[in-house]
């Protein structure tokens, strides 16, 4: 079995700050991590290998060329093969151009998947959309926010979460799934996995390479904008009344919310 | 934090900074029910082990990561016992019931035992103690008897770290009743052996979350290949599994010193009474001063003796009991010291600080009592300034 894990590096959202006099994000100084709901699809990732023997993991990310990092750790935790597409006509894409240009270094990976796994959503953009859409480009049933993976017989046995219970479902392989933070506790890099991360010289993939249309990627090719980035302003503190018998109260409050014509 | 440079390698660098984040990330959050429920750290081990990390004292030619560095095992020891050293002992434990294999066995014997401690597949524990044969460890009563290919055991152990949960345990027994300590034989022992089974697991003060166990031997038939080394050659492999044994030990004392420390400055620096944190109390400040002058001058000794003997110090007992002794004894008093520093919170148990405390004196008790390091080093003082005045 061929699975392969798309990945993405993220600012460490506990640290980040937002300026706010630009209403951009502040990154100076921010650690870059594994998004954390990808640590979850490379877990899943590994478990298969370790339940299936003969199992390859090929862990893909697109970013800048110090998006490397998150691939080594990927290999420091048992992942066999890595690709980062890294190249000038991707920037600036948004989920719809990064959903193709993902597609199209899937398409070139031999043997073809049989599951491509994603993160939930990363934690910097929280769009959820590049799983799917990746998804769409290739053509691939997508199962999105899924905690639990089966493999038997060629299909797929997978539990969906919900906010009030989850859905089991069956499909056919290949597949993709985007998976939840509950499907796993991620592990940590073996001593092994990060010596051999050490020696691994990565070449990055461009987009001739992979045989991807320039119309379709980067800033120009991407559908939507980032207007402006805020944070929420405040709740402000409303009205308070204390300190008087409860029918008063309520009928203060009554007569407000008729005042208003809410009631 | 400022630290001193003690020239440590590439890779001890690198198990510290993996064997800190794992500490934090998966013993930190459950020390504190470990040590209420006296629950061994099962799957703590096995993440270790699928990290590399119960092998890095086994050489590369039998599955481990060692290549003449003892750092990296100790500082492994070190980072764990920071957080846990309930935790730390299950972990380091499976080295001391390596040691006689790694010291006295037959290459034959390596290939067989060693790689499954390597992936961490298997555990390991050393038996040597019995009800009897504490300090006085010559004088075990475990017999074992030839019959053939096999010998007989027959006798109980006692206090056996790693007890019921290994799988592989180095086992001292008489061979030859007339020969005193010179009739010890050390044995191979597999779990599951007829014959040998396990006794209660004991409730004990501190290092709750490891396993304290008796072994119970009843006619229980070992291979005689088994056998480590000649027969009569047990106390050797015993003794000398101490002198490589106890500057881990010490490695305990000093990270248990070190997150007791961590503990007591962080908490100096947040409590506030009469309108200042008490740190800037010049009576506490300098207390904190001292706790941190003896951790590092634990860490130094302690560093000091395993880079030594790396390098092919010869006699090294007497150091190897320096350290442990004046480790062990720097984390009672720094973990008591902390108990103080945090007041009435630090005698309650929603603070990690008594259990740090009542964890310390083990230290001062295991692997010899520190009244039998003392009793080491002053027989080598006698030894080596007895041939110094020959000259």
């Amino acid at each position: 079995m061929h699975i392969v894990v798309c990945v993405k590096q993220v600012p460490n959202t506990t640290q980040v700050r937002i300026n706010p006099e630009t209403n951009t994000l502040v990154r100076d100084g921010v650690e870059s991590i594994l998004n954390p709901f990808d640590e979850n699809a490379l877990e899943m990732a590994l478990q298969l290998k370790e339940k299936h023997a003969g199992t390859k993991v090929t862990v893909l990310t697109m970013g800048p060329p110090q998006a490397a990092e998150v691939l080594k750790e990927a290999v420091g935790r048992g992942a066999d093969a890595v690709t980062l597409l890294c190249d000038r006509a991707f920037a600036g894409s948004d989920t719809w151009a990064t959903s193709y240009a993902l597609s199209t270094a899937i398409r070139k990976m031999e043997p073809a998947p049989d599951l491509v796994l994603f993160g939930k959503q990363a934690i910097d953009g929280d769009t959820a959309q590049v799983g799917p859409g990746v998804a769409d480009w290739l053509g691939l049933p997508c199962i999105a926010y899924a905690r639990k993976i089966e493999i038997a017989d060629g299909k797929a046995i997978v539990e969906r979460n919900f906010e009030d219970g989850y859905e089991k479902l069956e499909t056919s392989l290949p597949c993709a799934l985007t998976v939840l933070k509950e499907a796993n506790v991620p592990r940590m890099a073996s001593l092994r996995g990060k010596m051999a991360a050490k020696k691994l010289a990565l070449q990055p993939t461009t987009a001739e390479a992979v045989d991807a249309d320039p119309a379709k990627l980067g800033l120009n090719a991407s559908p939507t904008r980032v207007v402006k980035i805020f944070s929420p302003p405040p709740k402000t503190g409303g009205v308070k009344w204390q300190g008087e018998e409860p029918a008063v109260l309520a009928q203060r409050l009554a007569d407000l919310l008729r005042e208003r014509k809410l009631i | 934090m400022a630290e001193l440079n003690y020239g440590l390698s590439e890779l001890a660098l690198e198990i510290r900074g993996m064997v800190r984040e794992f500490a934090e990330a998966r013993v930190k959050p459950v020390r504190a029910e470990l040590d209420e429920t006296g629950h061994f750290p099962t799957e703590i081990l096995r993440e270790l082990g699928k990290m590399d990390l119960m092998g890095l004292y086994i050489p590369t030619e039998y599955g481990g990561t060692f290549e003449g560095d003892s750092m990296p095992n100790l500082i492994a020891v070190e980072e764990l016992s920071r957080i846990c050293i309930g935790v730390s002992v299950s972990f380091a434990a499976n080295g001391l019931g390596a040691d006689p294999i790694l010291l006295g066995a037959s290459d034959e014997q390596k290939k067989k035992f060693l790689p499954p401690l390597a992936s961490g597949e298997k555990w390991a524990a050393y038996a040597l103690t019995e009800p009897n044969a504490g300090s006085d460890a010559g004088s075990i009563r475990t017999t074992a008897v030839k019959k053939g290919d096999k010998y007989v055991l027959n006798g109980t152990k006692q206090w056996i770290t790693n007890g019921g949960e290994a799988d592989i345990y180095t086992v001292f027994a008489v061979t030859d009743k007339n020969r005193g300590a010179r009739g010890v034989s050390c044995f191979i022992v597999e779990k599951g052996t007829p014959g040998f089974s396990f006794g209660k697991k004991e409730n004990k003060l501190g290092i709750r979350a490891s396993a304290t166990r008796e072994l119970i031997f009843e006619d229980c038939e070992v291979p005689a290949a088994n056998l480590i080394g000649r027969e009569g050659t047990g106390f050797i492999w015993a003794m000398k599994t101490f002198d490589v044994s106890r500057p881990g030990i010490a490695a305990q004392a000093v990270g248990l010193a070190q997150g007791a420390l961590d503990e007591a400055v962080a908490y100096a620096k947040v409590r506030e009474q009469f309108g200042k944190p008490i740190i800037a109390n010049q009576g506490l400040s300098w207390m904190l001063a001292d706790m941190a002058t003896k951790v590092e001058t634990a860490r130094a000794l302690t560093y000091a003796v395993v880079q030594s003997i790396d390098r092919g110090v010869k006699d090294y007992s007497k150091f190897s009991a320096m350290c442990k002794v004046y480790a062990s004894d720097v984390a009672m008093q720094v973990t008591t010291d902390a108990v103080q520093v945090f007041g009435g919170y630090g005698y309650m148990k929603e603070y990690p600080v008594e259990k740090m405390m009542r964890d310390a004196k083990i230290l001062q008790i295991y692997e010899g009592t520190n009244q039998i390091q003392r009793d080491i080093i002053g027989l080598a003082l006698n030894k080596e300034y007895g041939a110094a005045a020959k000259k």
